[in-house]
């Protein structure tokens, strides 16, 4: 039998119908790999038990000829759903020992189409990171080594979710991505990864970082993979007031393999002065790809694309700060001890609770809402917002779809980019924009840097347009055809 | 701009976060940095563009005023810090 840790979902799913295995024995060989994976500190919880209570039932259903669109599928939840009676923490101390009563909408259509949850994954804390080492619960290792033996980070902030699809302890996780949270690990660790339209999935229960860009997704090792996790989390939620009441089409369905005369933009801003050459050279042979396929390839100009990442970084505080007022040490999480009187014992709480990068951002937030610079700052970013929402709009009169690398460089050490709290924020130069605009985007691997690590190529949709993403999407991966393992799971195999 | 002293605390004080004088040192070229680098946007002519608050174009929807749920108090409590007889408990606020 073929390594079932290895399998696509789909592949999985055909095995689940044809009875080659149970999802008992998928969910305890994936269990086995995350014990296995430890050193790569991809969960903060693991759940073997739920798991595989959750693979019985799926076993009976297939045996009662009921069964579900993903049951027995083992993924990880990112840590920053909330799962009932399942300890959530946002990797974060202010929420430590935080048991929800709760389910998020996301995980739970996962639940009732039959997943089976393995754990929570790690996570920079409150999603507020590129690298995933602002974890209160340590770093999370790539499981991607680059030639010189460094511990590499698996990008951030889902850096857990990524390396544990990676790695083989997972067929797919939940993510978010607030400015490329889905996307930059997706990338570093050699999978797929979408983020849908802002509003196509609920954020009900998902624990708010900025909620007017916060969106989340899946990940996943193949493109038709995300197409299926992406169809279970999407749809209206009348408890998330951004939810979108929409039909969901059929993202599998979309990729037909077909993209002639379909347009794809190439826009002038992404490339970058300084840009690595072999970051511009996958971008290129992506567009020979697509042009191979019978695409047509345009120009195209974002022209406000150098100001996304600070626009960025006034929004995504100013609503960080008011988000996370909530962490008082009443209602929930760490409370510090020996507070002298109320006001005390929040600033206090806050001051121990919070990691620096969160404080940080927490205080740029207060700073640009405050009286006397709320317009020159926040409204102004605003503004700005608006511009790059528009280019978008005008871009997409003239092509259909986008094409650009995901990110700047492949994966870097652990412990680089930590000198200085821009150069890490720099990451998410060509995924931020999707965010500001709202638009679908996703990562595809598409090929090997110079040490040896994967880089992805990044799709951008129209809003509510992910099916032409999906169909580019599956041309790309065909064209690449990525096969490339990360060292991590050739050492285990050795 | 460059950030003071007194403007971090100030800025600590309105984010309710305790922070040492040691701190205030290496924070505040920190936000200093932050802020130059974001003052960028300065350069961009936003004359007559309407802030955009969030891109979903969508009146938000209203619901029947009617209770949907609720008789949760253990629910709502099961995590508190500290909690007695149907309450959280906090520090005492007066004297």
């Amino acid at each position: 039998m073929t390594q079932l840790t290895h399998l696509t979902i789909e592949d999985a799913l055909t095995g689940l119908k044809n009875k080659d295995f149970t999802a008992k024995e998928l969910t305890e060989a994936h269990i086995n790999a995350v014990e296995a994976h430890r050193d790569l500190n991809a969960f903060i919880v693991e759940t073997p038990e739920l798991a595989l209570k959750q693979a019985e039932e799926s076993d009976k259903r297939y045996a009662s000829g009921n069964a579900r669109p993903l049951d027995g599928i083992p993924f990880t939840n990112k840590d920053l759903f909330c799962t009932e009676g399942v300890q959530t923490t946002a990797a974060s101390k202010i929420l430590d020992g935080f048991i929800p009563q709760y389910e998020s909408t996301v995980s739970a259509s996962l639940f009732a189409d039959g997943a089976v949850m393995l754990g929570k994954a790690n996570l920079d804390q409150f999603a507020m990171g590129s690298a995933n080492t602002t974890s209160a619960y340590g770093n999370v290792v790539s499981p991607w080594r680059a030639s010189d033996g460094k511990d590499l980070v698996p990008g951030g902030s889902s850096g857990g979710s990524a390396a544990a699809v990676a790695a083989r302890m997972a067929m797919g996780a939940t993510a978010t991505d607030t400015g490329g949270s889905i996307r930059q690990p997706a990338s570093f660790c050699g999978i797929a990864g979408i983020k849908p339209t802002y509003g196509r999935c609920s954020r009900w229960g998902v624990v708010s970082f900025a909620s007017s860009l916060d969106t989340p997704g899946p990940l996943a090792r193949t493109v038709k993979d995300n197409a299926l996790l992406l169809q279970s989390m999407s749809g209206f939620d009348p408890k998330d007031s951004t939810s979108a009441n929409k039909d969901v089409p059929d993202f599998a369905a979309a990729m037909t393999g077909n993209i002639k005369g379909l347009k794809i933009g190439i826009p002038k801003e992404f490339k970058l002065d300084g840009m690595p050459e072999e970051i511009e050279k996958l971008w290129d042979q992506g567009i020979a790809w697509l042009k191979e396929a019978g695409a047509e390839i345009v120009d195209i100009s974002l022209p406000h694309t150098k100001y996304a990442l600070p626009t960025y970084y006034i929004i995504a505080p100013a609503e960080a700060s008011s988000n996370l007022a909530r962490y008082d040490g009443v209602k929930y999480g760490h409370r510090s001890e020996g507070a002298k009187n109320l006001n005390d014992m929040y600033a206090k709480t806050r001051a121990e609770g919070f990691g620096d990068e969160v404080k940080r951002r927490i205080m740029v937030g207060a700073y640009v809402l405050s009286a006397g610079y709320y317009d020159a700052y926040y409204i102004k970013a605003q503004k700005v917002r608006r511009l790059i929402l528009q280019d978008f709009e005008k871009a997409y009169e003239t092509c259909d779809a986008i094409l650009t690398p995901t990110a700047p460089s492949g994966a870097f050490a652990i412990g680089e980019n930590e000198d200085d709290p821009i150069k890490m924020y720099l990451n998410d130069v060509f995924t931020v924009t999707a965010n500001l605009a709202g638009v679908p985007a996703m990562s595809v691997p598409a090929g090997l840097d110079a040490n040896g690590l994967p880089l992805g190529l990044q799709i951008l949709g129209k809003a509510w347009d992910e099916e032409t993403v999906f169909k580019v999407g599956g041309i790309i991966e065909e064209a690449a055809q990525f096969s490339a393992m990360p060292q991590a799971i050739l050492k285990k195999a050795a | 701009m460059s950030m003071d002293k007194d403007t971090v605390r100030k800025v600590a004080r309105l984010a309710n976060i305790e922070v040492t004088d040691e701190q205030i040192e290496a924070i505040g070229p920190q936000l200093s940095g932050i802020l130059e680098w974001v003052e960028q946007l300065a350069e961009v002519d936003t004359d007559n563009v309407e802030p955009l608050a969030n891109v979903v174009n969508i009146d938000l929807r209203l619901r029947k005023d009617e209770v949907t749920d609720g008789n949760c108090a253990d629910k709502i409590l099961a995590n508190a810090p500290e909690e007695t007889q149907g309450f959280f408990v906090v520090p005492k606020v007066v004297e």
